[in-house]
């Protein structure tokens, strides 16, 4: 896993509710056994029309966002399937980061599995950040080392993540290699079962 | 000190590793696999060069792309090779497959419960949301991602944080015509679709213990569309004979021994919750839901809502969204709704019980005109029993297909995709856009709501038009 330290990225806002991993990445490309290449696909029912053309009035087709690496989201972002699929799309097509005021369990789960740092923020805080972006596009840079997010000398927004998984994120780690370590533990519950 | 919820004494029974300041390793006793959400796991351990830790504990089928007409002509190459894949997978690493040619086969979450293999106080997971249809047992099973999938395959263990607990307190007793799909549609449409996030729920109360283990899983299948992980429901009587002589349920003393250690777990009467929710369901009617997310939903009688009245600019614009894909108006009547397709199937109805609500329904009348109506039941075994008991011929005789198990249209991985612009009354658990194919729009209900949709051609209230026709509604 790519490790996350910091990110300084342009921030692409998406401004719905309860957006679900359906609409993350649709059913029909789930059929591929490879782990890779899933961004091609990203919100493909919203972000392409039928005959394949990009759909200009999709959020993330709009010029000034594209190359964005942070997504703005409202509430529980990533409802629904349990697909890993929605995060390797997200990743793939060049996100690092998403803030929203509360994500769905799973998907919050997968995000920090493929170096994606899910970042929950009060709604307030977010609400700021969507008017931010309604006065044009702009870059935050999001700092895990520290937990805070920061544009310039003119926002400073801390945060917190669960402290196992940001150290497994700053250190790329793959925690089944942890795991392993704790391979007597396992040995021992199982035999005493 | 306070007596411990049936998921506290779940969670203690199964801790491998606590450390302060980490999440718990917990120990996982069945895992489930199905084609869509394991090749990546199976060839991450290939790449590693792991093996697969307890063969023994682990169990595929194949479900989501399996075609229900014929599912060995798999015409999608893509999907076929997944299928390939998994075959190839299980047998390089040992671990049982209820192929599509095994008496066994069927969508994960039917044959787990139905072999036995789920079983009260285990730890169940798979690489599925709706693996919370588990706790209906009183396991603890909940859906993981591929990443966890291989690391479950590599260790038998995960690393989880505890959720808060959420006790639903469901008393009442449901009126003709309501089942226990309106229950959890109504409650999700009552608390929101992420009332339940960051919790397991318990599911209690006196409606709780008058259903059938087939109408607790349909609660505690849709536990995730609350957006709860888990759902659990207290083992009891009803629990444990339903799993006396299932294959892979402990047998004979040992399953008496099993019964006595199982009654334990049910919640001590002082054990305390992060937070209870206290629903009725003795007024509650057969819900529909009108817009693309499960909470989106009223009962029959009513109308389609108004944005405008929404309480939040949030829920306004949802509502909006919801509506324009929908393609309905508010004020609308939701018995004026015509739909084109039924589906009666889905990990969350299509158990035999499921099967006979709807063929309750279609005995002897036909399918309106204007509609396609597909069964599929849930698996090869619930196949045979309805077909023993006739039940195919009933749908046969009035104008539905009767299809091969599988998960079919409820996320149309396989051909069975609702057309653009068309309507289904489904009896699966996801409504969201572009679920049952681009730019189709579903509507979920119970099976009888279903069958009865099909008939009538439009959404009625099963019990009321049943009464009409001058006929007693058995509630099965």
């Amino acid at each position: 896993m790519e490790p996350f330290v910091t990110h300084h990225g342009l921030v692409a806002a998406m401004d719905r509710v309860n957006v679900d991993t359906d609409a993350i990445i649709p059913k029909q490309f789930l059929k591929r056994i490879e782990r890779s290449g899933f961004g091609q696909f990203l919100f493909n029912d919203w972000r392409f029309n039928e005959d394949g053309s990009l759909n200009p009035e999709f959020e993330l087709n709009q010029p000034e966002l594209q190359g964005a690496s942070i997504l703005l989201a409202r509430n529980n972002f990533g409802c629904g399937s349990s697909r890993e699929h929605a995060p390797w799309a997200l990743a793939d097509y060049g996100f690092r980061a998403i803030l929203a005021p509360s994500f769905a369990d799973i998907f919050h789960n997968n995000c920090f599995k493929n170096g994606l740092l899910a970042i929950q923020l009060p709604e307030a805080i977010i609400d700021e950040l969507f008017a931010k972006s309604r006065a044009g596009a702009f870059h935050l840079t999001v700092d895990l080392q520290e937990q805070v997010i920061t544009a310039g000398a003119e926002l400073r927004i801390p945060f917190s993540v669960d402290p196992y998984r940001r150290e497994l994120l700053l250190q790329g780690l793959d925690d089944i290699g942890v795991t392993l370590q704790h391979a007597a533990a396992i040995q021992a519950f199982e035999n005493q079962r | 000190m306070a007596g411990k919820s049936l998921y506290e004494k779940i969670w203690e029974q199964h801790v491998v590793v606590a450390e302060a300041g980490k999440p718990t390793l917990l120990y996982i006793d069945l895992h489930l696999v199905h084609e869509v959400t394991s090749p990546q796991a199976f060839e991450g351990l290939r790449l590693a060069g792991r093996p697969v830790r307890r063969p023994d504990r682990t169990f595929a089928t194949m479900d989501h792309n399996v075609p229900t007409d014929d599912p060995f002509v798999v015409l999608d190459p893509v999907a076929a090779k997944q299928i390939e894949t998994l075959t190839e997978n299980c047998k390089a690493f040992n671990v049982p497959l209820a192929d599509l040619t095994s008496d066994d086969q069927g969508i994960v979450h039917v044959i787990g419960p139905e072999l036995g293999l789920t079983l009260p106080g285990k730890t169940i997971v798979c690489g599925d949301s709706h693996t919370s249809t588990h706790g209906a047992f009183g396991a603890l099973a909940f859906g993981i991602g591929t990443s966890e999938v291989e690391h479950v395959l590599a260790t038998q263990c995960l690393w989880q944080q505890k959720s808060k607990t959420l006790l639903v307190q469901m008393d009442g007793t449901l009126r003709p015509g309501v089942t226990a799909k309106d229950v959890i549609l109504g409650l999700i449409a009552t608390y929101g679709i992420d009332f339940g996030t960051g919790y397991v729920i318990e599911f209690a109360g006196e409606a709780v213990r008058a259903m059938s283990m087939e109408e607790r899983m349909t609660v505690c299948n849709m536990a995730i569309e609350a957006g709860a992980r888990a759902g659990l429901v207290a083992p009891d009587e009803t629990t444990f004979s339903y799993l006396q002589g299932r294959r892979y349920a402990p047998q004979g003393d040992a399953f008496n021994a099993s019964v006595e250690a199982w009654k334990q777990l049910a919640s001590d009467p002082d054990a305390t919750y992060d937070r209870t929710v206290i629903f009725p369901v003795g007024d509650l009617e057969p819900q529909v839901t009108w817009g693309t997310n499960p909470g989106m939903c009223i009962g029959v009688s009513a109308t389609v809502p108004n944005p405008a009245e929404m309480q939040t600019e949030n829920d306004r614009r949802a509502a909006e969204q919801a509506l324009a894909y929908m393609d309905l108006s508010p004020g609308m009547p939701i018995t004026d709704i015509e739909v084109q397709h039924v589906f009666i199937g889905s990990c969350t109805n299509s158990r035999i019980e499921d099967l006979r609500a709807a063929a309750e329904i279609a005995r002897g009348r036909r399918v309106a005109s204007t509609v396609r109506a597909l069964v599929v039941p849930g698996s090869k075994q619930v196949k045979r029993q309805a077909e023993a008991e006739g039940l195919h011929q009933i749908f046969l005789d009035a104008g539905f297909e009767w299809r091969e198990p599988g998960c079919s249209t409820c996320l149309a991985m396989n051909p069975d995709v609702i057309p653009a612009g068309e309507r289904c009354a489904s009896t699966s658990n996801r409504n969201f856009e572009g679920r049952q194919g681009r730019g189709a729009r579903t509507h979920l209900v119970s099976p009888a709501m279903a069958a009865a949709a099909a008939i009538a051609g439009r959404f009625v209230h099963v019990a009321e038009w049943i009464a009409e026709e001058g006929l007693a509604w058995n509630r099965s």
